[in-house]
């Protein structure tokens, strides 16, 4: 068991220092560099003598494996720069945004498990039914939206015209800031998961081992109960924690079109504001949060299923 | 005790449906089983001897379904009967074996509460009571250090000793039927002979029939007392299995005893030159009309391209115990 | 498995997605490609400011903007751009994803490791944040785009490709057809690439509703194609901040978008159990 884990750790280790290094690289090498590349298209220009400044004080200039070595050794220790617009430590930034990513995305993904996965087993229990033609069509609807629009809509319906919800904005902190940008960033997942967890569902049933438990005199619901469900799981916790890792990525339209202050919103007014060091470090957290999530859900896999468990 | 049949299948037709249209997947298929009696229905994939074993069971799904026919259990209509009863005979009065060790056990699961769940479903017992008896039920089937082996899954066992917890499961509660679908195909041949002895044995203790499914004429003539042959969705002989060795009547008979390798010698295959049947099995939707052997059968004649032939008892022989479906008979 | 030879394949399933799916898809390529004739003004330059924001009419079927431009012909022409980036992007992905897969598979060796290396590379960052994040450094414009959803997302092509290669090989097709004196390129051409054709099919049909989708909303975010030109990203982006005034503004294009990825999905999936029946693309 600890072997498999220990396994596991060491294959996302060269994956999370390739990432860090696409990370800098991207902001580095290519041509014209962020800082100059985003004055180009003549919406706000910087002083020269402010840009020049800026990139002594970045050691922009130095040479180039220098600069990775230096970018890779603060990184390891968690230093992630300087903001060039507060000044403050990128980790202060991202720290204040982090609690209501997070709040986001846990609402996001309790939505999406509380109405994917119900929909996705019963439509699997009942293939070609009403339910199941519902659900899939619902499925397949949730994968072709675009989640910001389907935001808006919300936000036009439930804050605008019925002033149910508040429109926008992260208020007091309570549960009705968060209702409508959870459902609009809960939304695709949710129809990932209804429709995989159908077919996850019909595939066990379809087993064997799901014969033989009918062989034994089993109840239908007893059947469900003790063979499939956890079986089903196996994979749909697969996908949980494959959509949970990518909400963080996911999450920068909606909480900018809900004016969220969160990572992703971090991470687009830095963008504006060619706030380097801020982009850089928000898009590592969220890559890395990704990557951790993956292992995680890897982890999960190990405790969940015996046969990896053993080390097969 | 009654002199009834346990088991008596009479007209057993069985639908299959695809695309609108309804083909037999089995028809006319009839048979009797004794109490403690050992049956065997030997033929190809795709003969429908498979089907005519869940049919039993009710198990058909779809796209396949019972059309007609009789299942009689110890004097019961069991094709009528409700879903519910059907759960109370099934495992409790029929246990079932499956080809596939591999597969039908439920990966997750340790393999002694597989077992336990028989006695949990139909004995009220509870959990750590119904793990006890599935220990001793895995001492039984003479799986080595039955209590640690309980707390196994199924991945950690030999294909033989998965089929052993299959056996235990199927025996749990001492059914008066055991339902065999290939239980050997998928194993060593080694391994073959202990499975098939290991059944042989506690059926015989515990007086439970057995429907024995191959095929694999040999195996099963070595086991049961009495073998029908299906062919094609119907059954077209049936004798006791010393008989249909030494006389077999059927054309196709005749050429799966022919293409058997001495009798006990099964594993030596291609030492000497054995007659294989010529031809191939027909799919489903293309059954000829007629005898649907007659396109690989040496003897047909225009009567066998037209009329199918029906189950006749041999003139020899004693009425209930030897039939052929053939023209060139009675 | 006896039951097994009994199973029939029922071609049905695939049937009513496919045909919605491929009208809805017709449809979007047909405005996209007629635009300048179903389209009742220009796009951009018709503005006029005696029209602004009529709500959908006889007139103006989707009514106007503030700049009393007509929302029809603007989402007709966002069409273009739409199908633009979603197809463009899909043949970049399929070319870099086939290319180094069939290579990686045929030569194996550290060009193999590379190429795996960089495929749970792409597969290790969210596909949205690493467009953004060349967005952001490219800046706004189709080229960009094209850029940035054409060179992140071909691992999925590629790992088909590699996997198809590797199994050929185990079956010693390849060899067999080195020994018939086939060349590399000519074996990876002829008998590796058909047989992987309909399964990248199917990753390119679903690609480019995801790309469609990334397109939105990079555009949304400020970062793809910027007003005034028609992209229906761009259209909702500027809509946003009058949904409560001139909620038609952003109706339209979503519906827009909404439609056009249904279509693709539904057709992906249709295709997918025609041509991918092993489902190989599942994801």
């Amino acid at each position: 068991m600890i072997l498999v884990l220990a396994r596991r750790l060491a294959n996302v280790v060269p994956t999370l220092v390739a990432v860090i290094a696409l990370v800098f690289l991207l902001f580095s090498v290519l041509p014209g560099s962020f800082i100059s590349g985003m004055g180009e298209d003549g919406r706000t220009t910087i002083d020269p003598a402010v840009m020049e400044r800026m990139r002594k004080e970045m050691g922009l200039d130095d040479p180039l494996p220098e600069r990775f070595a230096k970018y890779i050794a603060h990184t390891a220790v968690g230093d992630l720069g300087k903001s060039f617009r507060t000044r403050e430590p990128v980790t202060t930034l991202i720290g204040q945004r982090i609690w209501p990513s997070l709040k986001l995305m846990f609402a996001a993904m309790a939505f999406a498990i509380a109405v994917g996965v119900t929909l996705g087993f019963l439509a699997a229990l009942r293939p070609g039914s009403p339910i199941d033609t519902v659900s899939m069509v619902a499925a397949i609807s949730g994968l072709s939206l675009s989640q910001f629009w389907f935001g808006l809509m919300l936000m036009y319906l439930f804050a605008l015209t019925l002033h149910w919800l508040p429109s926008f904005g992260y208020g007091d902190g309570g549960i009705r800031h968060l209702i409508l940008p959870a459902i609009a960033l809960g939304v695709g997942p949710m129809a990932l998961l209804a429709r995989t967890t159908r077919a996850a569902v019909l595939d066990v049933l379809n087993a064997d081992f799901v014969r033989t438990a009918r062989s034994k005199g089993m109840s239908e619901r007893r059947v469900v109960e003790w063979h499939v469900l956890r079986n089903a799981l196996v994979l749909v916790i697969t996908i949980i924690g494959l959509q949970f890792g990518s909400l963080m990525g996911q999450a920068v339209v909606v909480e900018k079109l809900f004016a969220w202050p969160g990572v992703g919103s971090l991470l687009i007014d830095s963008v504006f504001q060619r706030d380097m060091p801020a982009v850089q470090g928000c898009i590592l957290l969220i890559v890395v949060f990704f990557l951790a999530i993956n292992t995680l859900v890897d982890i999960a896999y190990v405790a969940i299923d015996p046969r990896i468990r053993y080390g097969r | 005790m009654s002199t009834d049949p346990l088991l008596e299948v009479d007209g057993l037709r069985i639908a299959l449906t695809s695309g609108g249209t309804t083909y037999n997947a089995a028809e006319d298929v009839s048979f009797e089983i004794g109490r403690g009696e050992a049956f065997g229905l030997v033929g190809e994939s795709g003969c429908g001897k498979s089907i005519t074993a869940l049919a039993v069971m009710g198990l058909l799904k779809r796209p396949l379904s019972l059309a007609g026919g009789r299942i009689v259990l110890d004097g019961e209509e069991i094709q009528k009967a409700s879903p519910a009863r059907m759960r109370e005979l099934r495992g409790s009065r029929i246990g079932m074996i499956f080809q596939e060790p591999m597969t039908a056990l439920n990966p997750l699961s340790p393999v002694g509460r597989q077992i336990a769940e028989m006695f949990v479903l139909h004995q009220k017992a509870g959990w750590s009571e119904a793990m006890d008896r599935a220990e001793e039920a895995l001492r039984q089937v003479r799986v080595p250090s039955p209590a640690r082996r309980i707390k196994d899954y199924p991945h950690q066992l030999s294909g033989g000793m998965r089929q052993r917890v299959m056996i235990a499961i199927a025996l749990a509660c001492s059914p008066e039927l055991l339902i065999a679908d290939e239980p050997t195909t998928a194993l060593d041949v080694t391994v073959q002979a202990e499975i098939i002895d290991l059944m042989a044995e506690l059926c015989a203790a515990k007086g439970t029939a057995i429907l024995m499914i191959s095929h694999d004429l040999g195996l099963v003539a070595n086991m049961c007392r009495r073998v029908a042959v299906m062919y094609a969705g119907r059954i077209v002989e049936a004798q006791p299995a010393e008989a249909i060795f030494a006389t077999p009547q059927h054309p196709y008979t005749q050429g799966l005893v022919n293409s058997l390798p001495r009798l006990g010698e099964r594993s030596r295959r291609g030492q000497q030159k054995l007659r294989e049947i010529a031809g191939v099995v027909p799919s489903i939707q293309a059954y000829p009309s007629g005898c649907r052997f007659n396109p690989r059968c040496p003897r047909a004649t225009e009567v066998c391209l037209t009329t199918p032939p029906a189950i006749t008892p041999l003139p020899a022989a004693n009425s209930a115990e030897a039939l052929v479906r053939c023209h060139h008979h009675g | 498995m006896t039951l097994m030879t009994l199973k029939l394949a029922p071609k049905l399933r695939g049937g009513t997605s496919l045909w919605i799916g491929g009208g809805l898809v017709a449809l979007a390529v047909f405005v996209a490609v007629a635009a300048p004739l179903i389209a009742r003004t220009d796009p951009v330059m018709d503005a006029n400011l005696m029209n602004a924001e009529i709500p959908p009419g006889w007139e103006f079927p989707f009514g106007t903007d503030a700049q009393g431009r007509d929302i029809y012909s603007r989402i007709v022409y966002g069409a273009r751009i739409s199908l633009t980036v979603g197809v463009g992007s899909q043949i970049l992905n399929s070319l870099i994803g086939v290319s180094l897969g069939l290579t990686a598979g045929y030569w194996g060796g550290w060009w193999d490791d590379i190429v795996t290396g960089l495929t749970n590379l792409m597969l290790a960052i969210p596909s949205l944040i690493f467009a953004l994040a060349i967005m952001a450094i490219l800046g706004p414009g189709l080229t960009s785009l094209l850029a940035a959803l054409g060179l992140t997302a071909w691992s999925y092509s590629c790992r088909i490709a590699r996997a198809q290669v590797l199994s050929l090989k185990s079956q010693g097709y390849i060899q067999a057809a080195r020994i018939l004196g086939y060349g590399d390129l000519r074996i990876m051409f002829t008998q590796v690439l058909p047989n992987i054709l309909g399964p990248l099919i199917v990753i390119a049909t679903l690609g480019m509703g995801t790309a469609i989708l990334s397109e939105a909303a990079l555009s949304f975010l400020g970062l793809g194609i910027r007003p005034p030109f028609p992209s229906w990203g761009s259209m909702l982006s500027e809509a946003r901040d009058q949904i409560n005034t001139v909620p038609w503004l952003s109706i339209f294009p979503g519906v827009a978008i909404f439609l056009t990825v249904l279509g693709l999905n539904l057709l992906g999936d249709g295709l997918r159990d025609i041509l991918d029946p092993q489902s190989t693309t599942r994801r």
